[in-house]
């Protein structure tokens, strides 16, 4: 069998007065840093009322800080020769500049000034609204399957609304957010001690812990908000859902899982990862070679572990998905019949040992592949640490992922039980009504 | 819970702090290369980079066809290139790749076939070995082509249902008519028709290594690579050529297109005009001309139309590279209720960096970003590997990439005055609107320039 070798991600820590959590991994294998800042809040902390804010937020916070005017954050970044973005996900919203090494304290001083002092104002909120409305007719409402199926599935398997609600927010909702409502957002949650930043790249650690504390020290020190739980209890029954689009040309279909927590130990939600990997990843693999290839059942068909299809990207509660594509004249009950005989199977049987080795050497070839961009792997890092206090699993996934037993792949499939999910049916509608599905009643039966 | 107001919480004791200089450059170093040709006429390019124990792999062939059909049975070859020969079936080469974290796909343009992968660099014989095997004889089994038959199909409908796609083939149709290189994806109706014995034709014919490139990029030696290359792939020979597609004609400016689409919230709007590709002395002034009029977050257009007015999410012209040329295309989605004052603006802004020409502040920011940017482009394998088949296309390599920094230092605001008023005059634009006529036919009318559709009922 294939030698895996190990990977190598050299972690160190600091954390300053005022709490901002703090992690340095220097690599000289080309010269251009990456800096992250992990903010410990996300789509499923927003109030009801203002669905979407934390996206939202996320665009003002490119929008100028005290010293810096609208405008210069993009300009000072780029005519640094490097490039920027955010991003929000349910548990938190990142932020990251990858620019070359001698940047690295412009980079800092970017990230410091609107941690400290965002500059937050009428006229770039309303501006920001009128572009969070295009981002959401480009990915959503003009497009088919457009939020399918972060937006339409978790309404069909949860309940409450921080799991249910569509994080990027409806029109009214945006309209109505304040600079108030902004400015008491920033004080609850964008607080120091409630951030990871992460350093990466081209930089010696002494000198970048110096920098760290010259631009990061005097953010004044705020309270941090009690972290919230979102436990729900699992689905008692099978949710079905059938959603009309008229955008859409062919079916789809969507099952939601709940995940354990993976507070409860790595291995318990990891051999749902590997689970996935067994089920999808490849032509060999069980669906796909069943449903796509064998049965001719589907044109696609994908599992996954969290709602972006990242694993261990969110704290409880959080979601198995298969994803599958199917023509018209395949009726989605034989779709999920032939998916339950297969995760059936591997409960009974589990994955064979060459299967788990070919799950291994793939999976940590992923991550080594993933972990060679600098910028995927600092916002690995910061995540990792925001979330479960554990940067090195960046290093240590291959080998948990490598150790996991048959027995507790099969396991993880006895789990992924029909009268516990969620079922998302999406089915073209015929007419040409330009509006959008109605998700307003979530969990109605098929 | 008691907070700060807004004003509060954007001013400190202190005030307003400078910006930090820049520290000192630091150059990226060379990294150990060999770029050769082997006997079959394969260019092989093998480059050291070593941070992650991994290889990338991409290998285009040039695969140009004048037929209608010819989209049809190429986009199958590239479905089932890699699904089974007579040593293996389409499982048995998942799970030997899958051994040694090996992944391998190919996929087609009017231009080129392309096959990517990447495993750990201790299976780049493995891999090598189940794409020679597949270069040699690759079977195009009648149950394989039948079911990828059935999924293109499948597939075709749903990517024709995307509102990019139906904007790219109204773009492509306005800019090139009838030529092969306006057909990125085949007919439905073609696709049905296309025989297992039809793909085997066409594979004798067209993947061959005569004038393909190979570039391998990851923790190798680059001279055992060539030569693990040469002594697996030595079966792939072929007496003729790959086939290069004819050449395209220069783009030349003309009213834009409505074209309807049915409910249509937002617009597309995408324009086009000639360029100059890399190998064009006027390139590097071009690249910053153009950097600054749209390519980038900090151009005159995003900061415009985006951070200004609010009409899109994302606006970004950016070059097109084929192998005799380059054309620029400018793409932004936005509401149907402002679709025509985004085009008003888009004009604007073309008219404007033509006339009015970047500062020397604009230039430098620019001419800064490009460096940077493909410094970090360039940091991982897969990048690399990208960019070096890229530029191999042209018939340019790797010191090309190393030398380009210098070519943009050494470009002066006046050769991008020069460039800007040159290509980006309004006029030498055509293109196409995307949405929904019956709302946008009047304003776009009142505009000028745009040819309207019969009207929708």
């Amino acid at each position: 069998m294939t030698r895996i070798p190990s990977p190598t991600v050299e972690l160190h820590r600091e954390t300053l007065s005022n709490g901002l959590r703090v992690v340095l991994s220097p690599d000289h294998s080309a010269p251009v840093i990456a800096i992250g800042v992990h903010y410990d809040v996300g789509f499923r902390s927003e109030p009801q009322g203002r669905t979407g804010f934390a996206h939202l937020f996320e665009h003002l916070m490119f929008q100028g800080s005290e010293s810096l005017e609208k405008l210069a954050h993009f300009r000072h970044v780029q005519s640094s020769g490097g490039t920027f973005n955010g991003s929000t996900h349910p548990d938190y919203t990142n932020y990251f500049e990858i620019v070359p090494s001698a940047a690295l304290e412009r980079a800092l001083f970017i990230e410091a000034d609107r941690m400290r002092a965002p500059r937050i104002t009428a006229e770039n909120l309303r501006n920001q609204v009128d572009v969070v409305k295009e981002e959401i007719r480009l990915n959503v409402l003009n497009r088919p399957y457009g939020g399918f199926p972060w937006i339409t599935l978790p309404p069909v398997l949860y309940d409450t609304f921080p799991n249910a609600h569509n994080g990027y927010g409806d029109f009214s909702e945006l309209e109505a957010a304040t600079v108030e409502d902004c400015a008491a957002f920033f004080d609850v949650y964008y607080a120091p001690g409630n951030a990871v930043l992460t350093v990466s790249g081209d930089f010696q650690v002494d000198a970048a812990v110096e920098l760290v504390h010259r631009h990061f020290d005097d953010v004044p020190t705020r309270s941090v908000p009690v972290l919230p739980s979102f436990a729900e209890p699992l689905p008692d029954r099978e949710r079905r859902h059938r959603q009309l689009d008229p955008l859409v040309p062919l079916p789809a279909l969507a099952l939601g899982y709940r995940l354990p927590d993976p507070a409860a130990g790595f291995d318990g939600y990891l051999a749902y990862e590997v689970l996935c990997a067994v089920l999808s990843d490849g032509d060999s693999s069980r669906l796909e070679q069943r449903l796509v290839h064998t049965d001719a059942l589907v044109t696609d068909i994908g599992a996954r572990c969290g709602l972006f299809g990242a694993p261990l990207d969110a704290r409880d509660p959080d979601t198995l998905i298969i994803t599958v594509m199917h023509p018209s004249n395949v009726d989605a009950n034989r779709v999920l019949e032939a998916t339950d005989e297969e995760i059936t199977r591997l409960a009974a049987d589990g994955p064979g040992p060459d299967e788990l080795a070919r799950i291994t050497a793939r999976w940590a070839a992923t991550l080594f592949r993933e972990n060679d961009r600098l910028v995927s792997r600092t916002m690995a890092i910061g995540a990792f640490e925001l979330l479960h206090g554990r940067a090195e699993l960046v290093t240590e996934l291959p080998a948990m992922v490598a150790s996991m037993g048959s027995e507790q792949v099969a396991n993880a499939a006895a789990a992924l039980r029909s009268d516990s999910r969620a079922v998302l049916i999406v089915e073209p509608a015929n007419g040409s009504s330009g509006s959008m599905l109605d998700l307003a009643t979530p969990g109605q039966e098929a | 819970m008691l907070h700060r107001s807004a004003e509060q919480i954007g001013r400190t004791e202190l005030g307003p702090r400078p910006l930090p200089p820049l520290g000192p450059p630091r150059p990226s170093s060379a990294p150990a290369a060999v770029d050769t040709v082997l006997d079959s006429g394969l260019r092989v390019i093998a480059v050291r980079r070593s941070a992650v124990p991994m290889v990338e792999l991409r290998l285009e062939i040039p695969f140009g066809g004048t037929h209608p059909t010819h989209p049809a049975r190429a986009e199958l070859l590239a479905m089932t290139l890699l699904r089974g020969t007579p040593r293996r079936d389409r499982f048995a080469i998942d799970k030997v790749l899958a051994a040694v974290g090996g992944d391998l796909a190919a996929g087609v343009d009017p231009e080129h076939l392309s096959v990517s992968g990447s495993a750990l660099a201790s299976g780049l014989e493995v891999v090598l070995d189940v794409l020679g095997d597949a270069l040699v004889s690759a079977s195009y089994a009648t149950a394989d082509v039948v079911r990828e038959r059935d999924r293109l199909v499948e597939r075709l409908t749903v990517n024709r249902s995307q509102p990019r796609v139906i904007a790219r083939e109204a773009l492509q149709r306005r800019r090139y008519g009838d030529h092969p290189f306006a057909r990125e994806w085949p007919e439905a109706d073609d696709v049905a028709a296309v025989t297992p014995a039809a793909l085997r034709a066409l594979h004798r014919r067209s993947v061959v290594p005569g004038g393909a490139v190979l570039v391998l990029v990851g923790d190798i030696v680059p001279a055992s690579a060539v030569e693990a290359v040469a002594s697996i792939l030595a079966g792939w020979q072929s007496d003729h050529p790959a086939t290069e597609l004819a050449a395209l004609p220069e783009l030349t400016g003309a009213d834009l297109q409505l074209v309807h689409r049915d409910s249509a919230v937002q617009s597309q709007l995408r324009l086009s005009a000639q360029a100059v590709p890399r190998n064009h002395e006027r390139y590097p002034a071009l690249q910053v001309a153009n950097l600054v009029f749209g390519g980038y977050f900090s151009s005159r257009w995003v900061e415009n139309i985006r951070e200004d007015k609010g009409y899109t999410y994302s606006a970004h012209c950016g070059f097109e590279y084929t192998r005799y040329g380059a054309t620029l295309v400018a793409e932004a989605d936005t509401a149907s209720e402002v679709t025509a004052a985004a085009l008003l603006e888009t004009r604007y802004e073309l008219g404007r960096i033509a006339v009015t020409p970047p500062d020397e502040t604009e230039v430098d920011n620019a001419r800064h970003y490009a460096i940077g940017s493909l410094t970090i482009a360039t940091s991982s394998q897969r990048g690399l590997t990208g960019h070096l088949a890229t530029l191999a296309i042209l018939g340019l390599d790797l010191d090309w990439l190393l030398t380009h920094p210098g070519r943009l230092q050494g470009v002066t605001t006046g050769q991008v005055a020069e460039a800007a008023a040159e290509f980006f005059a309004p006029s030498r634009f055509t293109g196409v609107v995307v949405g929904d006529a019956k709302r946008l036919a009047d304003p776009l009318a009142a505009l000028g320039g745009v040819e309207l559709p019969p009207l929708p009922s």
